[in-house]
């Protein structure tokens, strides 16, 4: 990406000196993909930090030219994609989004309000607790998908770079993701509903 | 109701959110372009520990904080964040090593300081819990015997007191000598805490004695030597200078080499 150029002609001259630079624009970005993926803040610390490990260590060993090719967004995103997996696949026997820890989808304070709108209620905290509730019960390869797209935003192109796969295929699995939560928020809606009128 | 593929879309934008205050502290850290510190109950006082992936760079008497930061800039150009507390390992590796024991680990940053100062202080470390060498031993042992001053000099900027343990070192003619961290009493204090006794050591110093004999084994050390500290005192012959131990039929122990503070003198 062009905005990338002044930051990646800096990394490539300078790494010790610009890479606090490269913290501090991806931070939240990484931090968010990571706490998305693995729904506990601890581990998305320690993942986000190792990613940037990674990729300090990676720009120390490449060349100028190298560097200057890098787009930063996707590549940065695949570094802390890798290491969410690897967490994930790790901790998968001690904790499954089926396990007691775990919120499950629906699991949340009654609503005062039951005619608010999703947009509105996305807005609220109780909400963004539900719908990342929701994220974690995705299997793996929609829920990687729609993080990328969806809370990171980036484009499909920058997505199948980050995720090693035909345009077509992650636009498939972001749709499908995005359906799959879309039928788990009426579900968990729908379950609302009728333990208020119950 | 319905929810469409937007409304959930615009749900996840939602769960963008921003990265803990911590996180960037840790990583500049981590790669070793800034550095994290806490604060260390000593024997000596309260002290400041700053570290980075790669080691511990600073041990240092405990000034505020903002002083510090401020100092820390300055000599090593790298930001210092408060940190709260050492972590546990790193806290567990300094203390064992505090009371003596050599097999924990403590990796060292020591980026900025010259190959002679490494030399030296890598040098030191090998000097064990309880026991002592002249400046001039490890002028002779890094094979610049002539340097014992500049010894003295880089013992003095010892980036990390305590830790490579620049207080086992003393001044050729077996006086205790000055101190980095607090000046000569916490010297002296630490010593004592690692079991020696420095008056004791600088009157024997004062009569001019240097070295200690064994008569049954024939072998001469340097006096705070493990080996010569075992000498019953019937069988303890004491030199004034090693010439007199080999004329006497003495060889020089494998373990303190005593030759290598006297190449120097």
């Amino acid at each position: 990406m062009d905005n990338d150029s002044p930051l990646l002609t800096a990394l490539a001259h300078d790494l010790d000196g610009s890479f606090e630079t490269l913290v501090r624009e991806h931070q939240d970005r990484l931090y968010s993909i990571a706490l998305r993926l693995l729904g506990d803040p601890r581990d998305a610390e320690e993942a986000t930090q190792d990613t940037f490990v990674r990729a300090y260590r990676a720009l120390g060993r490449y060349d100028p030219v190298r560097i200057g090719e890098l787009r930063l967004r996707p590549w940065l995103a695949t570094i802390a994609l890798n290491l969410c997996r690897s967490r994930l696949g790790r901790r998968r026997p001690a904790r499954s989004s089926l396990s007691l820890d775990a919120p499950l989808p629906g699991d949340v304070e009654p609503r005062t309000d039951a005619d608010r709108g999703p947009a509105e209620v996305a807005a609220s905290h109780d909400a963004v607790s539900d719908w990342a509730g929701l994220l974690l019960t995705l299997p793996a390869a929609y829920r990687s998908a729609v993080v990328l797209r969806h809370v990171d935003g980036l484009s499909y192109p920058e997505l199948a770079v980050a995720l090693e796969r035909p345009e077509g295929t992650v636009k498939a699995q972001v749709h499908r993701g995005v359906a799959l939560l879309r039928t788990a928020f009426e579900a968990a809606e729908r379950r609302e509903r009728e333990e208020m009128t119950a | 109701m319905t929810t469409t593929d937007t409304d959930v879309e615009a749900a996840m934008s939602a769960l963008r959110t921003t990265a803990p205050t911590t996180l960037r502290p840790a990583v500049l850290a981590e790669v070793g372009l800034a550095d994290l510190y806490a604060r260390f109950e000593s024997p000596i006082g309260p002290l400041v520990v700053a570290w980075n992936g790669l080691g511990v760079c600073v041990v240092e008497a405990a000034d505020d904080d903002d002083a510090f930061e401020t100092s820390h800039l300055t000599r090593t150009g790298r930001t210092a964040y408060d940190a709260g507390e050492l972590p546990t390992r790193l806290a567990t590796a300094i203390a064992r090593r505090l009371e003596g024991d050599r097999r924990v680990r403590i990796d060292l940053d020591l980026r900025g300081h010259t190959d002679f100062e490494r030399d030296v202080w890598h040098k030191a470390l090998e000097i064990p819990h309880g026991e002592v060498r002249p400046y001039g031993w490890i002028a002779a042992e890094i094979g610049r015997p002539k340097a014992v001053r500049a010894v003295g000099t880089a013992l003095g900027h010892n980036p990390v007191p305590l830790i490579v343990p620049c207080h086992r070192v003393v001044r050729s003619d077996g006086m205790i000598g000055q101190y980095s961290l607090g000046g000569p009493e916490n010297k002296r204090s630490i010593l004592r805490a690692e079991g020696l006794d420095p008056d004791g050591l600088e009157s024997v110093a004062r009569s001019g004695i240097r070295f200690v004999g064994s008569d049954t084994t024939h072998i001469v050390c340097l006096p705070t030597c493990h080996a010569a500290k075992r000498i019953a005192s019937r069988h303890r012959v004491p030199f004034r200078s090693l010439d007199r131990a080999t004329a006497a039929g003495y060889r020089t122990c494998r373990q303190c080499r005593p030759g290598s503070s006297v190449m120097a003198a």
